[in-house]
């Protein structure tokens, strides 16, 4: 610090101190819910049925304005919420387009088969709407602040929490960048797949890549009439599209396309791991499938690239906290990791939903009890209960995957399936409509062990030998990183980086450089890139880290090793689309 | 807490909007008029008051009936509950001390017919005059205490005292605490800014920000206007008749001549960019060198 910057610090310190609140009088409401995605506006609106008073902060300068979905949100039958239960007039007012279709697209090269999954997508589901999340999450967060204003609370945007509020060790509240600490009788942490309060409670980590999907998506501007001629569809009719295959060599993962209102949603879902292991770039991965020749015919000659994302997206099946709680602290959503993937079918909102509505109703029956931690017992027992829990850890495949992951079985499956006997068994007609009826089963797809056997290999072969091969070009030119990043809106925290690199040596933090969706190998203008220094007459390749382009994924903070915190309130990328 | 906002209308002196004739004298009728800039700052300190501590706040200026459009201004940035307009031709063509008579009848003739006022805001110099004399003769004429270039406030309605953070000097250097008794003139400084670090003020905020935009849609309806006679002024001491200063006239500041030839090149002409680069070779194999002896 210069002397001259000393007198402005001290003139902030002096501010400060004048308007700080003492322990004695600091704020209390019944509850704080931190974030205001579906899981937190869930909750929030139990609450406030509850006649809770509840303070709703959210981080983002809008809700939704920090959120990024493939997107699709299911109402099942089977559970004991879903979004349009709690917000009348959803469907009608936030969501896009009903998912009315549903298909797997095999690739083999340019050879396609594709199968009808609608089967798959139809089970438990009362309806499935493709959903873009700014101006669903800010719709929800309107009629969250209508409600909860009722009961002594309301929403509050621009507002970050950046931590845990104790006393004598025991969780009492949270704190927060903007606002001074804030007691609460219960707080439900949704914030998100990289929450930091599940995080400081000890609760979920950042350490493992091979618990974590990574999402990149395009939003394509499309006219409404030419979305139905396209896709040969009702204006109230919507299509799903899933890819699977070679199309990505051998990255684990594959594509998905959701019609909305007036664009349509395409993007990918990697490993992690898998990412981190072929060294891909997630926006080349996107690119593929963007210019594949099966999605010329619906993007036609014009593309009009609205926004790129992108997010982590918990596997459930590995991470869902089965006892989601710690003292008044319970988490709901993406911050508990309850991200279903079952099979190719993702569900992560409708969970969070559910889970917020039943931590509201767990603290609403258990308030007044002296314990603290009976809110989040009692909520465990509901997850538990509601058979929400078996949906996020199924038990078989717990069962199943002991034995399909590991390595050595999974190199004698590949090595059957690569031979040509494997090959004809798969190729023969009676095979087909037995992979067609296996794809359909939920009980099959959500035994499918996570290995290159049922991302790549199976449907590459199937692609091969059932496909049918297409002849044509795609003309779509995706626009170059740096054109994506460029049009992104940023309101950039100028000299507060939000994420340091702790260790900048390649081994620990070269692999963000690939991994990270806006930064690529030879690519100056994105967070991470590699540079050779020489130190002492040897030459080492370091990284280095401009947070300016982050879309705060949450990449790095798995594969790279850092010290990784949100933005301040308002700051940082502002998702329109989402 | 009864607070009172003064705020004035100013030419927009922004690039684009403001309008000067031949003679480098501003064209008032071609010129917009927009609240004064500095304003901005009072009416966020009064902003910061209500919200802490509640009460009313209103909006008064002094000037032609188009000012009302600088009051509905306030009215939506800042959520005033009310607009009092002293508006008349007696007032016309007022200097500073006049303003400050005017201005101070129009508080005393609040106080009576709505209700006492705790404090009184005004912002620091408007764009137009560069005085900075109003503010301070308004709180003499009131014969009340005012404290300038407020950065930080704070009130202790309970002790019915004001708490401010000042800058002495207008020099981030120096910053001294005052305390006042209620009520107070508060002249705010470019510097302040309001803080709202409880939820509950944040609430209240968006709560008032949601009231306001019906009000501030119908502003005619919570406008009142009061002319000399219902200031009970004597037009001798008000407007022209009323200013001990006039100003006689104006010298646009003469621009220095510059000192030096400037060639332009367009950056497409290859021959002239090279002479360019010609031009500065000296200088930048004397880099060159420099780095060379690293």
């Amino acid at each position: 610090m210069t002397a001259s910057q000393m007198p402005v610090l001290t003139l902030q310190l002096e501010v400060t101190l004048m308007t700080d609140a003492s322990e004695t009088d600091r704020e209390h409401y019944e509850a704080v819910v931190v974030g205001c995605g579906p899981g937190g506006a869930a909750a929030a609106s139990r609450l406030a049925d509850h006649g809770i008073e509840t303070l709703v902060l959210e981080r983002g300068m809008d809700a939704g304005s920090k959120n990024v979905s493939g997107g699709l949100i299911y109402a099942e039958e089977s559970a004991p919420y879903t979004v349009d239960d709690l917000f009348e007039g959803f469907r009608e007012e936030a969501s896009e387009r009903p998912v009315t279709d549903y298909y797997i697209h095999n690739v083999a090269g340019n050879k396609v088969k594709s199968y009808d999954l609608t089967a798959l997508h139809q089970d438990d589901t009362d309806w499935c709407d493709a959903v873009l999340r700014r101006p669903m999450d800010s719709w929800l967060a309107e009629r969250v602040h209508e409600k909860t204003s009722e009961t002594g609370g309301g929403v509050l945007t621009n507002v970050r929490v950046n931590g845990l509020l104790r006393e004598r060790g025991r969780i009492v509240g949270v704190t927060c960048d903007e606002l001074d600490p804030i007691e609460a009788d219960i707080v439900i942490a949704a914030d998100g797949v990289n929450s930091e309060l599940a995080r400081e409670a000890g609760l979920m980590d950042w350490e493992d890549p091979n618990e974590w999907f990574q999402g990149v998506k395009a939003v394509v501007e499309m006219e409404p009439d030419v979305i139905d001629d396209r896709f040969d569809i009702d204006e109230d009719e919507g299509v799903a599209h899933l890819f699977s295959g070679d199309l990505f060599e051998d990255v684990r993962g594959g594509g998905f396309l959701y019609t909305n209102e007036d664009s349509l949603s395409i993007g990918t879902v990697f490993h992690l791991d898998s990412l981190v292991e072929e060294q891909a770039e997630p926006h080349e991965l996107l690119d593929a499938l963007l210019t594949h020749p099966l999605l010329a015919r619906w993007l036609g000659d014009e593309y009009d690239e609205r926004e790129y994302s992108a997010k982590l997206v918990p596997d459930s099946k590995k991470v869902a906290h089965r006892e989601p709680y710690q003292d008044r602290l319970v988490l709901v959503g993406d911050a508990a990791g309850q991200m279903q993937a079952q099979g190719p079918i993702i569900k992560g909102m409708n969970h969070a939903v559910t889970a917020g509505a039943l931590a509201a109703d767990a603290f609403a029956v258990t308030r007044g009890n002296a314990d603290p931690a009976a809110a989040g017992r009692r909520y465990t027992q509901m997850l538990e209960n509601s058979g929400t829990m078996d949906k996020l850890r199924p038990r078989r495949y717990d069962l199943a995957r002991t034995v399909g992951e590991r390595d050595r079985v999974t190199d004698a499956v590949e090595r059957v399936l690569d031979s040509r006997v494997g090959s004809l068994a798969i190729g023969n007609p009676i095979a087909d409509r037995v992979l067609q009826r296996a794809y359909n089963s939920p009980f099959l797809v959500s035994m499918l062990p996570d290995t290159r056997t049922g991302y790549v290999t199976l449907p590459s072969i199937i692609g091969e030998e059932h496909g049918r091969t297409l002849h044509w070009e795609s003309s779509v030119e995706p626009p170059t990183l740096d054109e994506r990043i460029g049009d992104l809106t940023y309101d950039t925290d100028v000299g507060n980086p939000h994420i340091e690199v702790r260790d900048t040596s390649y081994e620990a933090s070269g692999a963000a450089v690939y991994a990270c969706p806006v930064s690529a190998e030879d690519f100056g203008g994105g967070c991470y890139r590699s540079e050779e220094v020489k130190r002492n007459g040897t030459a080492a390749t370091v990284v280095s880290l401009d947070t300016q382009p982050c879309i705060e994924c949450g990449t790095c903070a798995v594969v790279a090793d850092t010290e990784w915190e949100h933005p301040r309130g308002g700051k940082g990328v502002e998702f329109r689309e989402g | 807490m009864r607070s009172i906002v003064l705020t004035k209308g100013v030419p927009d002196f922004s690039d684009g909007a403001v309008s000067f004739n031949e003679e480098g004298h501003l064209e008032r009728g071609k010129t917009p008029t927009v609240m004064n800039p500095n304003d901005a700052f009072a009416l966020e300190a009064a902003l910061q008051t209500r919200v802490r501590h509640g009460g009313h706040v209103s909006g008064m200026s002094m000037g032609p009936p188009g000012y009302a459009a600088v009051l509905e201004e306030a009215m939506e940035a800042v959520y005033t509950d009310d607009s009092y307009l002293l508006s008349d031709r007696e007032l016309a063509a007022s200097d500073t001390w006049a303003t400050a008579i005017t201005l101070s009848a129009g508080i005393e003739t609040y106080q009576e017919e709505i209700g006492n006022v705790d404090l009184l805001f005004a912002g620091f110099k408007t764009a137009d005059g560069e005085t900075g004399q109003t503010g301070p003769q308004t709180a003499w004429a009131l014969d009340w205490p005012i404290v300038t270039h407020v950065i930080a406030l704070d009130i202790d309605p309970d002790e019915r005292l004001l708490r401010a953070k000042r800058l002495v000097e207008g020099d981030v250097d120096e910053i001294e605490t005052v305390e006042a008794p209620l009520p107070c003139m508060v002249v705010t400084d470019p510097e302040f800014e309001p803080t709202y670090r409880k939820a509950s003020h944040r609430l209240t905020h968006k709560r008032l920000r949601e009231e306001t935009q019906n009000r501030a849609a119908a502003h005619d309806r919570h406008l009142t206007t009061w002319d000399h006679e219902d200031l009970n002024l004597d037009p001798d001491y008000i407007g022209l008749d009323g200013s001990p200063t006039i100003v006689s006239s104006v010298d646009p500041i003469p621009k220095a001549p510059s000192e030096r030839e400037a060639t332009m090149v367009d950056p497409a002409d290859s021959d002239g960019m090279n002479e360019v680069l010609g031009e500065l070779a000296p200088y930048a194999s004397g880099a060159n060198t420099a780095e060379g002896g690293d």
